[in-house]
């Protein structure tokens, strides 16, 4: 390392053999740095799931544009709108199809008493709505009544139970007294609002739901001619529609704009953000603590430097390349731990932690730079290096 | 940076020097003229508070000349950005009282730092001038020792030797075997008279040990911030 780091710097890494040469507040300092990566890529990811299950159960719709309320913010929180939208939607040139969506939360018992909050998608049966359902053979069932279909990817399902469905065998459970029927399952995969989703048809879902009315959904799925953009279409749909009610937007806007909403707006993606500042904070604090200290510890010899011609740069140099080596170390095992608690988090509460290369690179260059920035305010400290006073 | 044939490698004149601020301002040298012959051994004896280490600092560039003149290798000190002082100490050897090894370097890459200042050509062989240079001063089987596993002579021969490495035309030397029992003391000094005279090395001493007088090729006393006497040996 000291050769290699002599061939890079064409001198000797005077900065890394300061390191070395007290491993106690070397490794302090690689803990802080490692421990401060942690923090901000767990953030990171807990903030990417959320982002990412957002998009989730937008992608198993068989949509190109989604006509909501005005007013929707989120998935979940869209008032109903009046289904007249749909029929005024399928007037408006570049418009395939128009089939509405119903939407409301179940609690679904669980034989030991607890509960899975389901979200459940109510749509037309005999049309296309989810993509998720082409191919699916238990899709038919959901013509008959008080039958559905639950997300495989449920969080905390009872043991064995998705695997003895798929296999054919009756499973029915009590909810808004009456009795579902699951006959089959789908694949959407959990968010951080719902455990799980059920499918069911919207004659089962105002069953389910009597107060909700056969006239006013929750979305109106629109899916365009073959060739036409989608933007196009929503400009001719929101002239078409009264814009007090109904609000059409393509797919993807409808996605980014549920995400930037939870993550700027709800305190879960506020929290998120806030546990990346404290992360670099804490990082850029241990870093300062142990660079100023360092340079404290070697005023004298510092001093007699600058007696022998060594001029700022120099220094400067030196306690650069004590915050490029303490990012450098201190990131690999923050991101090897991160790695684990991604998997483990990911395997034990099914929320969908990955790390993606511009996440790492991103924290590492963010790592690098509170380094250095913290190097450089380290260095104030040398104006006390006076080698007038050596002698 | 050639000391220009048989001139004067320091030559001081009417030097002045005040330290401190309004009323506590206090003049600490009188018109201190001294010119430095190439190739010689100078000590500057004196009582303490007499401004030896002052002189010395002043024609190390490590303080700004406030009134007078020092050339230093045919070149003025007086009125130099405090850049340029820096530039200027890299044509001097710098031997302190305290070695000031770095503790984290070895012996050998302590000096090397007194090499590399001299930019990448100098720092490319470093390895082998250090070496060479530890050799001299007998210190060879030691180039790999922290200065923690360093007896004191020991450490000072490596600040010796971190001072010469980049073969200084001047060394400046402040009480260098202060810090040092008799005889690693005495020996010290009879090597770096043996290396100067070797090297045509200009060098300026102060100390207090009356066996090393002996080896000066000139003696010069300071009191009170004047030079008061001159003796050759
Ligand atoms: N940094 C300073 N601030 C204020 N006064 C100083 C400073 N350095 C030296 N002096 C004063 O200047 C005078 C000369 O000091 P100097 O250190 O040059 O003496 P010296 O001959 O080296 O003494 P010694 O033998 O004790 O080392 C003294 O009166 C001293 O108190
Ligand atoms: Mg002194």
């Amino acid at each position: 390392m000291t050769g290699w780091l002599e061939r890079l710097l064409g001198r000797l890494p005077l900065g890394w053999l300061q390191l070395v040469h007290r491993p106690p507040r070397f490794a302090a300092a690689l803990a802080g740095v490692a421990f401060a990566n942690i923090l901000v890529f767990m953030q990171l990811g807990f903030l990417g799931a959320l982002i990412e299950s957002i998009a989730l159960p937008y992608r198993a719709l068989e949509a190109d544009i989604l006509i909501a309320a005005s007013d929707t913010n989120t998935l979940a929180d869209s008032s109903p709108l009046p289904r007249q939208r749909m029929y005024e939607a399928l007037a408006v040139p570049g418009v395939a199809a128009a089939t509405p969506l119903f939407f409301a939360k179940l609690d679904w018992k669980q034989p030991d008493g607890t509960i899975r909050t389901l979200d459940v998608f109510g749509i037309d049966p005999a049309r296309d709505s989810l993509a998720i359902l082409r191919g699916n053979p238990a899709a038919d069932a959901l013509k008959r009544a008080d039958h559905g279909l639950v997300d495989r990817r449920t969080r905390n399902p009872p043991p064995g139970l998705f695997a003895a469905i798929e296999a054919g065998e009756p499973y029915s459970f009590e909810a808004k007294n009456r009795t579902i029927h699951v006959a089959g399952t789908v694949e959407i995969g959990g968010g951080f609002a719902a455990d799980g989703y059920l499918v069911v048809s919207d004659q089962t879902f105002l069953r389910l739901f009597p107060q909700r009315a056969a006239g006013a959904p929750n979305y109106i799925l629109v899916r365009t001619e073959p060739g036409v953009p989608p933007a196009r279409v929503v400009a001719a749909l929101a002239a078409a529609l009264p814009a007090d009610d109904a609000t059409p937007r393509t797919l993807a806007d409808t996605v980014a704009r549920d995400q930037r909403f939870q993550t700027t707006q709800r305190p879960v993606g506020m929290v998120f953000g806030f546990g990346i500042v404290i992360g670099a904070l804490v990082g850029s604090i241990i870093v300062y603590q142990v660079l100023s200290s360092d340079v404290a510890d070697h005023i004298r010899e510092y001093a007699t430097l600058k007696a022998v011609g060594y001029g700022d740069a120099f220094f400067l140099g030196v306690i650069v390349e004590e915050a490029a080596i303490l990012a450098c170390f201190g990131f690999v095992p923050g991101l090897l731990v991160a790695l684990g608690l991604y998997a483990f988090v990911s395997a034990s509460v099914a929320l969908p932690l990955t790390m993606t290369f511009a996440r790492a690179a991103l924290l590492f260059a963010g790592t690098m730079s509170m380094c250095v920035l913290s190097g450089f305010v380290a260095t104030r400290r040398l104006a006390r290096a006076d080698p007038a006073e050596l002698f | 940076m050639a000391s220009d044939g048989g001139g004067y490698p320091v030559e001081v004149a009417g030097l002045d020097h005040w330290f401190g601020q309004g009323e506590a301002r206090k003049q600490a040298l009188f018109d201190v003229d001294l010119r430095l012959a190439a190739g010689t051994l100078t000590v500057l004896a004196g009582p303490s508070g007499s401004g030896k280490t002052t002189v010395l600092t002043l024609i190390g560039a490590l303080r700004a000349i406030q009134k007078g003149n020092i050339r230093l290798l045919g070149r003025e000190l007086a009125g130099a950005s405090a850049d340029a002082l820096v530039l200027r100490r890299r044509e001097i050897g710098f031997i302190f009282q305290a070695h000031n090894l770095h503790d984290s370097l070895t012996a050998e890459q302590n000096v090397r730092l007194g090499l590399e200042v001299h930019g990448a050509a100098a720092a490319s062989r470093g390895q082998a001038a250090a070496r060479h240079m530890l050799d001299l001063l007998d210190l060879s089987s030691r180039a790999g020792y922290l200065p923690a596993n360093l007896s004191g002579g020991q450490k000072q021969r490596v600040a010796i030797a971190r001072a010469l490495v980049g073969n200084p035309p001047v060394v400046l030397a402040d009480e260098p075997t202060a810090a040092l029992d008799r005889e690693s003391g005495l020996n010290v000094v009879q090597l770096l008279k043996r290396l100067g005279t070797a090297r045509g090395t200009t060098t300026l001493m102060v100390t207090h040990d009356p066996r090393i007088l002996d080896l000066a090729d000139r003696i010069v006393r300071m009191e009170d911030g004047r030079i008061v006497a001159e003796g050759r040996l």
